[in-house]
C-alpha cells in the first residue's frame, strides 16, 4: 500500500480546551489511485494531510508511507521522506519567493537528487515564457502551475494536494486538475487531493467525506 | 474615535513587545551616544572659558624677555597700562601657578574673592593662593589655598611676588598690555631692550584651536553613534508600519479619516521620543560620566588643558537630547509617516510589498553612493580645512554605507549564479532577498567596522612612529637637571672621563614667526646625526648646522609657517635663519626650532645649561646614576633613565587614546544590537519563506544552520567591504585631518592583523545576533510552520 492511515487522532489545544480535529480517521490510497478527501470547513481535511506529509503528528494512530511509520519517525526521516517519496501541492502555491521560476522549478528535483530539465517541464506547463521570472511576477494560475511543476519535477511516488484549484477561477482550476491528474498517472503515483468541490471531487477514482473528524 | 485607533494600533507592541523594546533601545542607544559626548564637550569647554577666565591671557597682546618687577615699574611709570604674570608649574606637582598683580591684571571673576579686604590682604602677604574648590586636595605642603568658584581645576592663582617666592626666581614671565587711553607713549620694546612684543596667538596655535579640533572628533564620534542608533530605529519603526499596513487599511475601511490615523501615529512616534529620550538621556549621563576621566586625562596629556572630573546637569543638556531623540525619530518615522500619508494603503497588502520598495531605492541608494564617494575623492586631493576634512571622511562613510547593500547584491547574485547544489543556490538567492530589510543594520555594522578599522589604523600608526621617534629623539641613556650653572660645571667634569659623551641641552623662549615657541642650541655630535628623524635636509644639513649656517624647525612650525628648506625662518630674538632641515616634533602643539651650539650661544649668551643629556654605554647607566646621585646629592628626579621618560610617554600616549578605544567598542556593540534588533524581527516574518522548504524536505535544524551561515556570511562580506573603507578613513585621518588640527603628518601603517581579529569579533556578533532567531527557528513547534500552509482550521 503506498498510503495507509489507521485510527489517527489528532487534538488541539485551544481556548476553550483541547479540540478534537480528527477522531479514528482510517484511509488507504494505492499507486496510480487518486482519492479526493472533502468536507465542511474545520471537519480536519488539511490536518489529516499535513499528518500524511509528516509536517506533524497524530497523537494516536499510524500513518505508513510504502511501508514506513511517519507518525514515529523521527524528524530527519520524515524530511528524507518529504523529499524523495512525497510532493505537496498548496492553495497558497507557497513558491521559494527569492528563486526565480526555472529554480523553483528544479528545487524539489534537486533536493532528492534527480536530475530535471526545467525548459521540457516548462513546455509541458506552459511556463516558458516565465522561466526567469520572480513567483511574485505571475498570475495565481501560473504560481500554482509553477507549484506543482515543481512536484512532477521530483517524480514523488504520493502527491499531496491541499487545496491546489482554491485560488484559482473554475477554468484555470480545472486545467491545473487536468495536468496534475495526467502527471500522476503518467507516474503511477498515488493522488490524495483535498477539496471543497463536488465538481472536481468527482472527477477523481474515489472520494471520502470527513465530518467533524470522522468519515463519513 | 481616535482613542478606540489609538488602541488597536498600540495591540501591535504589546504583541511585539521585543520589537517595542529595540525601537526604544535603539533610540535610547543613539541618544545617550550622542548626549554623552555633547556632555563632555560642554564640560570641557566650561573648564577651559574659566580657565580663560584667569587673565584673559590669550587675548591680549604681551611684552617677553629677561624681564623683573623693575622693568614692570619703569612701564607704569611711562604711562603704559601692563600686568605682570608669571605661569609655571608649582614644584612637585602638575598644578600651573599663575602669578599675577591684582590691581593691574584685567578684571575676571576668578579674582572676584580678593574684593573681600581679609581675602585680600592674605593674598597679598602669600598666605593664601586662590583655586578651584576640588583642587584644594591637590595643593603641595606649605601652600594654603582659598577654595574660589570660576577658576579651572588645576590652576593656582598667587600674588606676583608670592610666585616668585615658591619658584625662587626674581624674574617675571611677561607683562600682559592693556589697552592704554594715551598715545605717544615710548615704546616698551625701547623702554626695555631685549625684550619683545608678542601679539596675541589668535587662530595660530593656542589651545582652544587644538582642543576645538579635538571636540570635533569627539563630536564627529557622536554623531556617528547617533547615525548607528537610528539604523536600529528606522529599521524597527518601517517593519512596525509595514506589519500594520493590513491593520491600517482595516481602519481605513471601517472609516477612520487618513489624517486621523496618520496623526494617531505621529502621537505613538512623540510617545517614543519621550521614552527613548529619557532612557537615552540617563545612559548619556552614565556615558559622560565613564568617560569624562578618560577625556580629561587626553586633554592634558595631549595639550597640557585641565578638564574637571565631575559632570554637571544643565537643563540646555537634557533639553537638546530630548530634541536629538525627537529629531531622530522624525529623521527614522518620517518617511513612513509620509509613505503612509500617500501610498493607497486601501489596495490588496503585498507582504513583500515593504522589501520590494527597498530594492527600488537600491539603485538611487548606488548612485547617491557613487556620488559621495567621487566627492571624497575630490576633497581628499583638495581639502585644506578642519572642516573640510570632516566633510571628507562624512562623504567617505556615508558613500561607502549607501554603497553597501548594492554591492552586496551584486557579489550574492554572483555567488547564486556560480552554485551548484540546491540548498547553496537557495542560502545565496535567500541572502540577497534579505539585503532590503537587513540593509540599515549592515550598514551600521559597516560605519562601526570601517570606523574601528580608521581610527585603530590611526592610532596604530601613531604608536609606531611615536614609539619609533621616541627611540631616535631620546638618544641619549641618561638626562640630568643641575640644581644650578655650578652644579652643571661640575657634573660636566665629573662625567668627563665616566662616560662616552655629555651633550648640553640649552634653551631659550622666542616668537618664532611671531608665535611663542622654543629655540634649542645643539652640540654637533653622533648622537644627532645618527638618530635625528629629519623629513626635510639640505646635503650636509649637520655640519651646516654646527657651523652656523642656518636652523632646524619643527614640522608644526613648518607646516603652519611654509618654511622648508631653501626659505628662511624667523626666530624673533634668535634672528633669521635659512632652514636646513625639518624635524618631526609629535605631540608638541608649539613651533621649535634648532640652531647649532655656537649660534645659539651668541644669541642667547645668559642662557645656563643645567640639563645635559648623557651617552654611556647602557650596562654601566646604573652606575653612573647612582654615583650622580651619592656625588651631587642630587634628587631622584634630577638623573632620569631614558627608559623612564619612554614608559612616561606611552603612558601618556595609551591614556590619549583610551577614550578613542572606549568610543570605538561602544560604536560597535550598537551595531552588533542593531544586527540582532533586525535578524530578530525578520525572524517572525520569515517563517512564510523557510516552511516551504521545511515542507519540501529540509530539517528544522538544517535551516536554523543555514540561517545562522547567512548572518554570519553577510557580517563577513561587510567586515572585508569595510577595511578598504577604513583604511580610506584612517588616511584621511593622517594626511588631513590630523595635518589640520595637530600640524603634523604621520605615515599609514597598516595592521592586517587586527583586521582579523575585528572581522573576528564582527563575526561573533553577527553569530550571537542570529542565535537567538535560529535557535527559535530550529525549536519551532511543526504546528506553527504548517500555519504558513493552513487556509482553515
Amino acid at each position: 500500500m503506498l498510503l495507509s492511515v489507521r485510527d489517527v487522532v489528532k487534538t488541539y489545544s485551544t481556548a476553550d480546551g483541547p479540540q478534537v480535529v480528527l477522531d479514528g480517521i482510517s484511509l488507504d490510497v494505492k499507486a496510480g489511485e487518486s482519492l479526493a478527501l472533502t468536507g465542511e470547513s474545520g471537519c480536519g481535511k488539511s490536518t489529516l494531510l499535513h499528518l500524511c506529509a509528516g509536517l506533524d503528528t497524530p497523537d494516536r494512530g499510524r500513518i505508513e508511507i510504502e511501508g514506513t511509520d511517519i507518525a514515529s519517525a523521527a524528524d530527519a526521516e520524515r524530511a528524507r521522506l518529504r523529499r524523495e517519496a512525497v510532493g505537496l501541492v498548496f492553495q497558497q502555491f507557497n513558491l521559494i519567493p527569492s528563486l526565480t521560476v526555472r529554480d523553483n522549478l528544479t528545487f524539489h528535483a534537486r533536493l532528492a537528487g534527480r536530475g530535471v530539465d526545467p525548459a521540457t517541464l516548462a513546455d509541458r506547463l506552459g511556463l516558458t515564457p516565465f522561466l526567469d521570472r520572480w513567483p511574485e511576477q505571475l498570475s495565481g494560475g501560473q504560481q500554482q502551475r509553477v507549484a506543482i511543476g515543481r512536484t512532477l519535477a521530483a517524480r514523488p511516488r504520493l502527491i499531496l494536494a491541499d487545496e491546489p484549484t482554491g485560488n484559482l477561477d473554475e477554468a484555470t482550476g480545472d486545467a491545473v486538475l487536468e495536468t496534475m491528474q495526467e502527471a500522476a498517472s503518467e507516474s503511477g503515483a498515488g493522488l490524495l487531493m483535498v477539496t471543497h468541490s463536488e465538481r472536481l471531487a468527482r472527477r477523481m477514482d474515489r472520494r471520502l467525506h470527513l465530518r467533524a473528524g470522522q468519515v463519513a | 474615535m481616535m482613542a478606540a485607533a489609538l488602541r488597536a494600533l498600540g495591540g501591535h507592541w504589546r504583541r511585539h513587545p521585543l520589537q517595542l523594546l529595540t525601537l526604544v533601545i535603539g533610540l535610547a542607544l543613539a541618544t545617550g551616544l550622542w548626549t554623552g559626548v555633547q556632555a563632555i564637550n560642554a564640560q570641557a569647554r566650561s573648564s577651559y572659558a574659566e580657565a580663560a577666565v584667569v587673565l584673559d591671557r590669550d587675548a591680549l597682546p604681551r611684552l617677553t624677555g629677561e624681564l623683573t618687577l623693575q622693568d614692570f615699574a619703569a612701564a607704569r611709570r611711562a604711562g603704559w597700562n601692563v600686568s605682570p604674570v608669571i605661569e609655571a608649574r608649582v614644584p612637585g606637582t602638575s598644578l600651573r601657578l599663575v602669578g599675577l598683580d591684582p590691581f593691574t591684571s584685567p578684571p575676571g571673576s576668578a579674582t572676584a574673592p580678593l574684593g573681600e579686604t581679609e581675602t585680600l590682604v592674605a593674598f597679598l602677604a602669600g598666605e593664601t593662593v586662590l583655586v578651584a574648590p576640588n583642587t584644594l586636595s591637590e595643593l603641595p605642603v606649605g601652600l594654603s589655598g582659598t577654595g574660589v568658584d570660576g577658576i579651572a581645576p588645576g590652576i593656582v592663582l598667587a600674588d606676583i611676588a608670592a610666585a616668585q617666592r615658591i619658584l625662587e626666581t626674581d624674574r617675571i614671565d611677561a607683562l600682559l598690555i592693556l589697552p592704554t587711553p594715551r598715545d605717544g607713549l615710548t615704546p616698551l620694546t625701547e623702554l626695555i631692550p631685549g625684550s619683545a612684543r608678542q601679539e596675541p596667538a589668535g587662530e595660530g596655535g593656542d589651545i582652544g584651536r587644538l582642543t576645538d579640533s579635538f571636540h570635533l572628533n569627539l563630536t564627529a564620534f557622536g554623531l556617528l553613534a547617533f547615525a548607528v542608533g537610528l539604523f536600529i530605529v528606522h529599521a524597527a519603526i518601517g517593519l512596525a508600519f509595514e506589519q500594520r499596513r493590513p491593520l491600517f487599511r482595516t481602519l481605513r475601511a471601517l472609516g477612520l479619516p487618513s489624517r486621523t490615523l496618520t496623526l494617531c501615529l505621529a502621537l505613538e512616534l512623540a510617545a517614543l521620543t519621550l521614552a527613548g529620550g529619557a532612557i537615552g538621556i540617563v545612559l548619556g549621563y552614565a556615558v559622560a560620566a565613564a568617560l569624562l576621566p578618560g577625556v580629561a586625562a587626553t586633554l592634558s596629556g595631549l595639550y597640557g588643558a585641565r578638564v574637571d572630573g565631575g559632570l554637571t546637569l544643565s537643563p540646555l543638556w537634557w533639553l537638546s537630547g530630548f530634541a536629538m531623540a525627537g529629531a531622530g525619530l522624525a529623521i527614522a518615522g518620517g518617511r513612513s509617516l509620509w509613505q503612509l500619508a500617500t501610498l493607497p494603503v486601501l489596495a490588496p497588502a503585498m507582504p513583500r510589498a515593504w522589501a520590494q520598495a527597498r530594492i527600488s531605492t537600491l539603485r538611487l541608494q548606488a548612485i547617491t553612493g557613487v556620488a559621495l564617494l567621487a566627492g571624497a575623492a575630490i576633497l581628499a586631493l583638495t581639502a585644506t580645512g578642519l572642516i573640510a576634512g570632516f566633510l571628507l571622511l562624512g562623504a567617505l562613510l556615508l558613500g561607502a554605507a549607501l554603497l553597501l547593500p548594492p554591492l552586496l547584491m551584486r557579489v550574492l547574485s554572483l555567488g547564486a549564479r556560480s552554485a551548484t547544489g540546491p540548498v547553496t543556490q537557495w542560502l545565496w538567492a535567500d541572502a540577497r532577498q534579505q539585503i532590503p530589510g537587513l540593509s540599515l543594520a549592515l550598514m551600521a555594522l559597516m560605519l562601526a567596522l570601517s570606523a574601528n578599522i580608521g581610527v585603530s589604523t590611526m592610532v596604530g600608526s601613531f604608536r609606531g612612529t611615536f614609539t619609533g621617534w621616541l627611540d631616535q629623539r631620546l638618544a641619549a641613556e641618561l638626562y640630568l637637571y643641575a640644581e644650578d650653572e655650578s652644579q652643571a660645571r661640575e657634573i660636566a667634569r665629573f662625567l668627563e672621563d665616566r662616560v662616552d659623551a655629555v651633550l648640553p641641552i640649552v634653551a631659550a623662549q622666542a616668537n618664532l614667526e611671531g608665535a611663542p615657541g622654543e629655540i634649542y642650541g645643539l652640540l654637533d655630535h653622533a648622537t644627532y646625526r645618527e638618530n635625528w628623524p629629519l623629513l626635510d635636509q639640505v646635503p650636509d644639513v649637520w655640519s651646516r648646522l654646527a657651523a652656523g649656517e642656518g636652523a632646524l624647525v619643527n614640522e608644526q612650525l613648518a607646516r603652519r609657517e611654509d618654511v622648508w628648506t631653501g626659505t628662511h625662518v624667523d626666530l624673533g630674538s634668535g634672528g633669521r635663519w635659512p632652514v636646513l632641515g625639518v624635524y618631526s616634533d609629535y605631540g608638541n602643539p608649539r613651533g621649535q626650532a634648532y640652531l647649532g651650539l655656537d649660534a645659539f650661544r651668541d644669541r642667547f649668551p645668559e642662557t645656563s645649561a643645567t640639563r645635559f643629556a648623557v651617552r654611556v654605554a647602557p650596562e654601566r647607566v646604573e652606575a653612573v646614576s647612582e654615583q650622580l646621585a651619592s656625588t651631587f646629592d642630587l634628587a631622584p628626579d634630577r638623573v632620569v633613565n631614558q627608559a623612564e621618560i619612554k614608559q612616561f610617554s606611552l603612558n601618556v600616549f595609551e591614556r590619549t587614546f583610551a577614550v578613542t578605544g572606549a568610543l570605538n567598542a561602544l560604536t560597535l556593540g550598537v551595531a552588533a544590537f542593531a544586527l540582532w534588533a533586525s535578524l530578530t524581527t525578520l525572524s517572525g516574518m520569515r517563517v512564510p519563506q523557510v516552511a516551504p522548504l521545511w515542507a519540501l524536505g529540509l530539517t528544522r535544524a538544517r535551516i536554523a544552520q543555514l540561517d545562522l551561515i547567512r548572518a554570519v556570511g553577510l557580517a563577513l562580506l561587510t567586515a572585508l567591504l569595510a577595511i578598504p573603507v577604513g583604511i580610506g578613513l584612517a588616511w584621511a585621518l593622517l594626511a588631513v585631518v590630523n595635518v589640520q588640527a595637530f600640524g603634523w603628518r604621520l605615515p599609514l601603517r597598516v595592521f592586517p592583523v587586527d583586521w582579523i581579529v575585528l572581522s573576528g569579533w564582527a563575526l561573533l556578533a553577527a553569530a550571537a545576533a542570529a542565535a537567538l532567531p535560529a535557535a527559535r527557528l530550529w525549536r519551532m513547534p511543526p504546528a506553527d510552520l504548517v500555519k504558513v500552509f493552513a487556509h482553515e482550521r
